[in-house]
């Protein structure tokens, strides 16, 4: 009891943190993997090359490493960042190219005639992914986003490493100062099952508003 | 309502190798309706969709009173905002309906008049309502694509169409994917617009269509122009064995 007394405001704190940057990182990852997959879609062949590169180095190493490159090389190219921007910042490029394939595969899941049916009446394509293609590509994309979303609560414990003081550096410090790993990591365990339970109910939530009316479509 | 006409020259189409059109020239004439017959795979839904450029073709024009469509001159692609300006004119139903699934009957219809017109939303909920009321949906304003049957989804899908104002309608076999007792409805109500002095070009297997209601009808085999003319020319006397052939298997499939 004692234990909590001490470490409880630094671990809600923690906690706080953990949430912001979550759900930050998660806004803007899933903004820059939209923004990605929108010039993937439309963009000419050499830009999608590019991207296809991007995709495949973020995708192809630990989120551990990038976040050191970024936080401890990124002052070697005049990148100078405190811990929680930067943490954010390696947050919203790692989840981005995920991101950005969850919403390419959404994209593909539209039938063609409903974006036909739109340049038909002669409306813009700023206008036709707006109204069309992102309200359904939602439709299939909106459990893997969630999913991806709740992967992303527990990478954000890597960001304890680059001293951000979210959950992950509080445990860490509790831990080492008292030696009760058991409790401070039970503690670490709780608050993110409750994290993701939250997540993800809200997730089936907006899900089942999405899909309500594009049940039995003939 | 002020009708377009529509001029197809020389036209023709590639995919990779595979010539999907030849060559074909067809007038259509304003405010009368012209049907493209043929069996499936002879490229008439391509040259449809050719008319409003959702499909690019490799050779030839195609003109709108006298504006050529996807091109600024042969070779040199229009822009977007061109090609949507003339687009507006336009009308076009597909097989499918291609209603969109997360909008109600009426927010369907209205979504053109909104983000292409500039209308108001008020403006263009009450002229939705209007178009909807025409295809005998009044009572099926705000239900979901979901909530309606293939005939209903279809009617709506002529609403949007027709609520843009268009000077040309196209329709892609409007018919193809109804149940049958369903089909009537729909051509009821093509049957009307026809009857409003409405240009349009119908692609489909409907020859009681046809008959009745084109003014002239086109038949098209692997991707050529056999031979237009009046519908009692080409379905009651075809003088060509190609069409002489296809109503036979025509009739053939149809009696019992």
């Amino acid at each position: 009891m004692d234990l909590l007394q001490t470490y409880g405001p630094a671990l809600l704190r923690g906690f706080g943190v953990t949430v912001l940057c979550w759900a930050l990182g998660t806004l803007f990852g899933m903004t820059l993997g939209l923004l990605i997959a929108l010039m993937r879609h439309y963009g000419p062949r050499w830009l999608n090359w590019i991207i296809q590169v991007y995709i495949e180095v973020i995708r192809g190493t630990p989120f551990l490493v990038q976040l050191f490159v970024l936080y401890y090389g990124g002052p070697l190219i005049g990148l100078r960042l405190d811990a929680v921007p930067a943490g954010l910042l390696g947050l919203t490029l790692y989840g981005s190219p995920y991101f950005a394939e969850i919403f390419r595969s959404g994209f593909r899941a539209v039938a063609p005639g409903q974006i036909e049916a739109a340049r038909a009446i002669g409306m813009s394509e700023p206008s036709i992914v707006r109204r069309i293609l992102l309200p359904l590509s939602l439709v299939s994309a909106l459990p893997a986003l969630v999913n991806f979303s709740i992967i992303l609560t527990k990478e954000t414990v890597i960001l304890s490493i680059i001293t951000v003081p979210e959950l992950m550096y509080q445990v860490s410090r509790m831990s080492a100062e008292t030696f009760r790993f058991v409790e401070a990591n039970l503690v670490l365990a709780l608050f993110f099952w409750g994290l993701v339970e939250t997540i993800s109910r809200l997730g089936r939530r907006l899900e089942t508003r999405i899909t309500k009316h594009l049940l039995e479509r003939t | 309502m002020q009708a377009s006409s529509v001029e197809i020259r020389n036209v023709s189409k590639f995919y990779g190798p595979f010539q999907a059109l030849r060559d074909v020239n067809l007038s259509i004439p304003p405010g009368k309706v012209t049907c493209l017959i043929g069996p499936s795979g002879s490229g008439k839904s391509t040259l449809l969709r050719c008319i409003n450029f959702l499909e690019d073709y490799s050779a030839g024009e195609i003109r709108i009173d006298g504006r050529m469509i996807g091109y600024e001159a042969p070779g040199r692609r229009m822009r977007g905002r061109a090609l949507r300006e003339m687009r507006r004119s336009i009308g076009m139903v597909f097989q499918q309906f291609n209603l969109w699934p997360h909008m109600t009957a009426r927010e369907n219809v209205a979504e053109g008049l909104i983000r292409v017109r500039g209308l108001s939303r008020p403006d263009a909920a009450g002229r939705a309502a209007d178009a909807l009321a025409k295809v005998g949906l009044a009572d099926k304003m705000d239900n979901h694509p979901s909530r309606l049957s293939g005939g209903q989804q279809q009617r709506v899908a002529i609403a949007r169409a027709i609520a843009m104002e268009p000077r040309l309608m196209l329709f892609d076999e409007p018919t193809s994917a109804l149940d049958p007792e369903l089909v009537g409805e729909v051509l009821h109500v093509m049957k009307a617009l026809a009857g409003e002095g409405m240009t349009m070009v119908v692609v489909t297997h409907e020859m009681g269509f046809a008959s009745h209601v084109a003014d002239q009808v086109a038949f098209m085999e692997r991707g050529e122009l056999v031979g237009v003319d009046t519908p009692g020319r080409i379905l009651h006397q075809p003088e060509d064995p190609r069409i002489q052939g296809f109503l036979r298997t025509y009739h053939e499939r149809n009696s019992f």
